[in-house]
This record gives structure tokens, sequence and C-alpha cells, in this order.
């Protein structure tokens, strides 16, 4: 039984740390521009076929691949924002879901046309492959070492928020857009990396999904939900709001499915409901 | 005063009631909406459905086109009356629509005026996903029970009984869009009534900017849960109508594709204008016959283009494009 | 000053954000009929005091009472029906909404039929007359049903005073009322100011000293979010420390 909730959790854990690769981005940009992104999930999606297209057409080696989600991601969004989103910046909160809903829609579409709507599998390399054996419970390898590249990325943002230039012009500008403004602080560059950052992180989260949960036209629908609450319950703009949100979704997503399938969902819906109630801004959430 | 130009003799008294006057496309609408019982018998069925989706339409656009309160959830409330609706004649037998009606608008109102006090205590993105997440935990809840709800089989029901004892419910339809459109248009006359009183100025009022409602004594937030109630009840009813037309019920009626559909709908049709809600439904059903009748893919594609470039150039919908066009005041 | 004769008063209201203090024991007393500034360099916390009295900020201590009714823990909009308005120093309006329409607003939630959804809005006419009426007094008759997004600057501020008008309020406290609009319309505006009723009692805000020396019988002045001087327009001119708090220099001249 202990055995059980042990590997509950890890598995809980390394789902949640795929949440949060998948999230951060969009917590940070919501946080930073009040940006509803809802197509953030059709960069996962994008990054996800990247990666598939690749390893299967040119043979590149899966670590390889997971770069070029990111900059794929990275790059496609970049166009994005530049031509589209920020024409929206000042549209209001059911414009932007409206339109980036759109988005993910058209975006179904067209890998539903280019990839057909099966499954997209991809072969790991042997290493990352099976399970290794700890006081008698076995543990995956592939989970291990997303768990282990999630916290490197958390490290890395941490690191680059607290310690860089870079970092110090975001929460700047997250703190106070417009004094920050005033102080000569370009506003929109700073917007457009932080984006390419988050969405090439989604990218970078859409393939290592697959290997979890799959790949199909579909995806950006089946995680908008999941992101949406980890960025809400964990507070936008808080990286550290989306680990802890990330980890507490993956724990009691994949918990609730093992021990109480009957009402799992129900009761994931129900804290979501309650937490917002109590804390509207989020747990790591400001003002 | 000097000179006055005869435009700006208007008084406001004769103003404030050109705003809620009835014009003559709004009766020439209403008289068309007869015109499918004679020119498209065969697409009745159909005709019913948009009328159903237009009152639930309109139930959204009451919060979300005139309190603005963006709800990605109402599908709860739509789902409760038909549910209602369908339990009421099963489990009890009771197939009398017009009383079935009034239960299943009252039910998922009991429920929009419980969880009204959730939703005004809060904004913003948390608002969304309190909205969101309603609508998806009852959906979970009624997936679970079901030993009441069917489940994912859902419910077949008995026929509903006559309309007013006299008018039944026949294979082609004439009673469903009969129903129907007249549920329809006495909801929409009520709509018309709360949208033009002081009500709904101090809705817009909230709508526009809600941190000067407090400013000028104004407890907004009781508006707010009326009109969210106000709406449940008009949703609930929506529902309730779609089992009695089709005689089941399935889970989907809960479900989020449900409640993104609505508010799609009356994003495409311009909000905050309820004829808006209307088109936008009829918009999205023939839209939907026509491409997804093809290839469900083209659907997808048709429908995502649509919003977005709805939201980029026509913000205030195809309806609001065509007022501008018009030159009449947005 | 004789606490019992004044409308509006404060006793050691506090608060600070965190560690900076933006209120230190405010004291202030408002009697019927006053036409106070209030003035201090920028950061002072002059709106945050406005903040706290309309009751949009909560004071860490102190209390506020009004007419005799301790409304410390009274709402702003529970303050507005008893009659403390205020404007906003950024004009606050409701862009889509035309001047008549806001203004009938202000008066059907202060006459109480806001909630009603029966009647037609067309029919409150005793409403309308009014709303009219306060807009006509400030020249914006004409402008009326216009939507507010399209009226110039000026006319908005205006509106801004017409919507708190239009709560019949006791106490008015105005935040920098002529801010951004052009000298000959802010005299227009101050004209106005100076027709108010005379059992109305005036707080405002204001940086343009020859407006605040015309328009106030007595002026406070607010430095590091404590009263530095509470005093007549001719002591306050030539206090010593208010020309260093505004001058930055006592040595000089």
């Amino acid at each position: 039984m202990l055995g059980n909730i042990v590997i509950v959790l890890f598995d809980g854990f390394a789902f949640g740390m795929l949440l949060f690769v998948l999230s951060v981005g969009l917590s940070v940009t919501l946080g930073l521009m009040n940006f509803i992104n809802l197509a953030h999930g059709a960069f996962g999606m994008l990054g996800g076929y990247v990666t598939v297209t690749v390893m299967r057409h040119l043979g590149f080696p899966f670590l390889l691949a997971l770069p070029m989600a990111f900059i794929a991601a990275a790059m496609v969004s970049v166009v994005f924002e530049r031509t589209l989103f920020r024409r929206l910046y000042r549209a209001g909160e059911l414009n932007q879901v409206l339109f980036t809903i759109g988005l993910v829609f058209v975006a179904a579409a067209v890998a539903t046309y280019l990839f057909g709507t099966a499954q997209q599998p991809i072969i790991l390399p042997s290493w990352l492959r099976g399970s290794i054996e700890i006081a008698g419970m076995r543990f995956g390898v592939y989970r291990i070492f997303l768990i282990a590249i999630s916290l490197a990325i958390v490290a890395l943002l941490v690191f680059g928020i607290e310690r860089t230039r870079l970092g110090a012009q975001i929460r700047a500008a997250v703190d106070n857009q417009r004094v920050a403004q005033g102080l000569g602080l370009d506003v929109e560059r700073v917007f457009a990396i932080t984006f390419a950052l988050g969405s090439g992180l989604a990218g970078l989260g859409g393939a290592l999904a697959i290997e979890i949960v799959g790949l199909d036209p579909a995806f950006g629908f089946h995680f908008l939900v999941y992101v949406l609450i980890v960025v809400s319950v964990g507070g936008l703009g808080s990286i550290t709001g989306s680990f802890v949100g990330a980890a507490l979704l993956g724990i009691g997503d994949v918990a609730g499915k093992y021990f109480v399938p009957e009402i799992g969902s129900f009761l994931i819906y129900v804290l979501l409901v309650a937490i917002l109630l109590i804390r509207p801004t989020g747990l790591f959430g400001r003002r | 005063m000097t000179n006055l130009s005869p435009a700006a003799t208007t008084s406001p008294h004769d103003w404030m009631k050109r705003q809620s006057r009835w014009s003559p496309v709004e009766i020439l609408f209403w008289l068309a909406t007869l015109l499918p019982f004679f020119l498209f018998p065969t697409y009745l069925t159909l005709a019913s459905q948009i009328a159903i989706a237009a009152l639930f339409a309109i139930s959204v656009d009451l919060i979300l086109g005139y309190a603005g309160i963006v709800t990605l959830g109402h599908a709860m409330f739509f789902g409760l009356g038909a549910y209602t609706a369908a339990l009421l004649s099963l489990r009890m037998g009771w197939g009398e629509p017009i009383t079935a009606l009034i239960m299943a608008g009252a039910v998922a109102g009991a429920v929009g005026f419980v969880t009204s006090f959730l939703i005004v205590r809060v904004q913003h993105l948390a608002l969304i996903m309190v909205t969101l997440g309603l609508g998806l935990l009852t959906y979970e809840l009624a997936n679970s029970l079901t030993w009441l709800t069917g489940g994912t089989d859902g419910l077949r029901l008995p026929r509903t009984w006559p309309v007013l004892n006299y008018f039944r419910f026949d294979l082609w339809g004439y009673t469903a869009y009969g129903f129907s459109l007249a549920v329809l248009f006495v909801a929409f006359l009520v709509s018309r009534r709360i949208v033009n009183s002081s009500f709904g100025l101090s809705l817009r009022g909230i709508r526009e900017n809600v941190k000067r409602m407090p400013a000028i004594g104004s407890e907004y937030r009781w508006h707010l849960q009326k009109i969210y109630t106000i709406s449940a009840v008009l949703a609930g009813m929506a529902g309730g109508l779609l089992t009695q037309t089709t005689s089941t019920v399935a889970l989907d009626v809960l479900s989020f594709q449900r409640s993104a559909d609505v508010v799609v709908m009356l994003i495409l049709g311009g909000t905050g204008r309820l004829y808006g809600a209307i088109l936008g439904a009829l918009i999205y059903f023939i839209a939907r016959d026509q491409l997804a009748g093809v290839n469900p893919q083209y659907w997808y594609f048709g429908i995502g283009l649509l919003l977005m470039v709805v939201v980029l150039f026509m913000p205030k919908g195809i309806l609001g494009g065509l007022a501008s066009l018009m030159g009449r005041k947005a | 000053m004789a606490s019992d004769s004044s409308v509006l008063s404060t006793r050691d209201v506090r608060n600070s954000f965190g560690s900076l203090q933006v209120a230190r024991d405010v004291t202030i007393d408002l009697p019927r009929g006053a036409r106070h500034a209030l003035i201090g360099p920028n950061g002072a916390g002059k709106t945050t005091l406005i903040n706290l009295i309309t009751g949009q900020l909560k004071p860490d201590a102190g209390q506020i009472t009004l007419d005799g009714e301790d409304i410390t823990r009274i709402g702003t909009a529970g303050r507005v029906r008893r009659g403390l308005t205020r404007t906003f120093q950024i004009n606050t309006l409701f862009p889509a909404l035309t001047p008549i329409e806001a203004v009938t607003l202000a008066i059907s939630e202060r006459e109480g039929f806001a909630g009603q959804f029966w009647r037609g809005l067309a029919s409150q006419r005793e409403a309308i007359d009014e709303a009219h009426d306060i807009l006509q007094r400030l020249g914006l008759g004409e402008a009326a049903t216009r939507e507010t997004r399209t009226l110039s600057y000026g006319q908005q501020r205006l509106l801004e005073i017409a919507l708190a008008l239009a709560t019949k309020p006791k106490v008015l406290l105005l935040d920098e009322p002529a801010a951004g609009v052009p000298k000959d319309e802010s005299a227009m505006l101050f004209g106005v100011v100076a027709a108010l009723p005379e059992d109305i009692s005036v707080l405002f805000i204001e940086h343009d000293m020859n407006i605040v020396f015309s328009f106030a019988t007595r002026i406070i002045v607010l430095v590091a979010g404590g009263v530095l001087l509470e005093a007549t327009p001719d002591v306050v001119r030539t206090d010593p420390r208010v020309r260093e708090v505004y001058l930055g220099n006592a040595h000089h001249g």
C-alpha cells in the first residue's frame, strides 16, 4: 500500500512537472501583459509535431529534437505576437479568449490535415526506456528524466529571473508596467522575448508530453483546462506559483484517478473553485 | 440660447424613448421567424434547435454582453434545466410542457442564485476559471450519478404531452418549432424589458466601469446576483426545451463544449444587443450544417478563422459591424 | 475648531503599504459649507487620504465620522448614500454611456430604483429631468446624448463632477478637478465649484496655487502622509515650513 502511494506520488509529480513546463510560460506572460493566450497549448502541440517530424523524417535523436521543438515554437509565437496578438492587448478578456480559441481551432484543423487524427508515437532512445528498481518499487526512467529536466528548467528560470538583466526587466514590467516604461524600459521588447521563451517552453512541454499522454490534433484543447488551472491556482506571473500549482494538480489528478476514479476530477474542480474563492489571485499571486 | 440646429433640440426624454422603441426591422424579423413553417417545413427540427440555442445565447448575453461577466460554464444551467425536465417526465411521469419548463427554469435559477454569491467575489481570470470550474464539476457530478442521469448513455423519455392539451409533438417538428419559438419570443420580450429598464442601465454601468459604481452609491453586487439568477432561469428553460423537443437528454447538455459554443455564437452575432445572440445562433448552426456536413475539419478551420476575423475586424460582432455600416449608433 | 460643528472628521487615521506609511495620524475636521483645499507635494498621500475617507482603502487605525455617525466600517457605496461623494483624478466614467444615461444612473441609485427591471427607463421622467438639469448647469446640455468617449477632456472632467452632484452629497471631495484641463476651461470648471450650494462642504485637492488661494477658505498641507499645517490661506502662504516643502530651500529668500 505504501509502495502504491509512493508510486502514485512519483507519477503524479512527474505529470505535474510536465504541466509546469507547459504552463509556466503562460503564467509569466499573463502576469506580464494580461494577455489571455489560450493558444498556448497549441504551441505545445506544435512542439510535439515538430519533434515527431524531425525524428521520423530527419532521423534526429530525441535529445536533439527537444531543443528544436523549443525553437520552433518560440519562433512561430514571435510571428503571431508581432502580427496578431499585439492588436488585442487592450481588447478585453473575452475577445482575447475567443481569438486565441479560434487559433486553437485552426491549429487543430491544420494538424489534422497534415498528420491525421491518429496518435503520433515516437521511439525513445533505449536509455530512456524501462524502469529502475529502488527499494522494491519500480520507477519509470522517462519520468525520472522528466523530473530532472523540469527541475533544471526551474533552476534556470529562477536564476534567470533573479540574476540576469532581462530577468530584472521582466520583474519590473510585471510589477508595474507603466512605471517601468516611464523609466525607459522597452516593455514591448521585454514582452516579445518573454512570450517567445514561454511559448518555446510550451513547445518543449509538448515534445516531452508525447511519451506520457500522446499527441494528436486535440492536444491544444485537452491541455487547455489543465494549463488554466495551474496558472490561475498558482498565481499569475509567478514561477513558484506555477511550480506548486502544477505539482498539486499533477499529483491530485493521478492520485484522484487511482484512488477515487469516480469522483477524482470532480474533487479537483471543487478544489479549484474553493482556492480561487479564498485567494482569487492564486496561491502565489500578487495584489 | 442661440439658434439650435434640429438635431440638438431632441429632448432627452425623446432620446431615451427612441432607445427602446420597436423598429420596423425588428417587427419584420419576428414575422420572418414564422417563415420556416411555410418555406422550409423539412427544416423545422433544425429551426427549433436554433430557437433553443438563441434562447440560451440570450441568457448568456444578459450577463456577458450587458453586465460584463465572462462565463465559460453556463451550460451548467442549461443542463440542469434539461435534466429537470427529463426527470420530471421519466421519474414522476409529468410531461406537461409548460409547467415542466417553469420547473426547469426554477431549478436552474435556484442553483444560479446560490452560485451567484461565489461569482460576485471574483473578477477577471479568477471569474472565468470559477465559471469554468463550476461547469466542469457539474458535468463530472452528473457523470458519476449514473443512476440518476443515465451517465454517458443518457436518458430516453416518453413523448412530451401536447402543448396546451392541443398541440401534439409531431415527428415533423411543427409543435417543436412552434413551442420553442413561442418560448423564445416571450423570453425575448422579458429580456428586452429588463435591458431597457433602470436595472439594465445599471448593468451597463457595471460593464462600462465597475469601479465607478460604488462611487455613485451602487451596491452593484446585488445587481449582478440578480441578473445572474435571471440568466440561469432562462438558460434552464432553454435546456428544458431541448429535452422536451427531442425526448432525450445526455451529458453533453452540461459539457464545456456547449458553454464554449454559446459564447462563440455571441461573439459572432455581437454582444449586448439581444439580437446578436439570435443572429449568432443562426450563423453558427447554418455554418455548422454546411461545413461539418462536408468535412468536420472544415468546420473547425472555418469557425476558428471566422472567430479570429470577427474579433480582429468586427469586435462588436457581425451585427455591430452591420450597424456601423448603416451609420446607426453601435 | 469645535468638532461638533463639523460634517466630516477623521481622527488619527493611519495607513501603511508594507513599510511605507502613507497616512500618519491624520486628523482633520470639515465644517458645514467648507471650502477647504488639500495641498502637498507629489507623493504626499493626498489621493490616498481621499481613498481612505471614501472607503476605497481601509485604514490600519483611526476613525472617520460623517455627520456624527461613525462610518469607518461602512463601504464606499454606503458612504455615498450617506452623502459623502468624491470625484476621481483620472476620469472614471462610463465610456459607452451618454452623459444623460450616466447621470440618470447615479440618480436611480440614489433614489433606489436602479434595481427595477419592469419599468422602462424612459418612464423615469423625474430622474431624467433632474439629470438634464444637472448637465445643463455644467454646460453639458448639448452633449448630453453623445457617448461619453466622444466628449472632450474638459467636458469629461465636468461630467465627473456631474456624476458626483447627482448623488446629492453633503460632503464633496474633489481630486484635482481641473487636472489636465486647459486654462480657459478650468476657469469655467471652478466657476461651477464656486457656485455649489453653500451647505455642501467641499474639500478639493489642487496643485495650481492661484486656484487654491482664490477658492479656499482654509488650506490643509499634507506632507509624507501627515498634516503639516491647517490654517487660513494667508498663514499658509507665509509659513516657512510650507515654502521649504515646496521650494526645497528655506535659506534662500
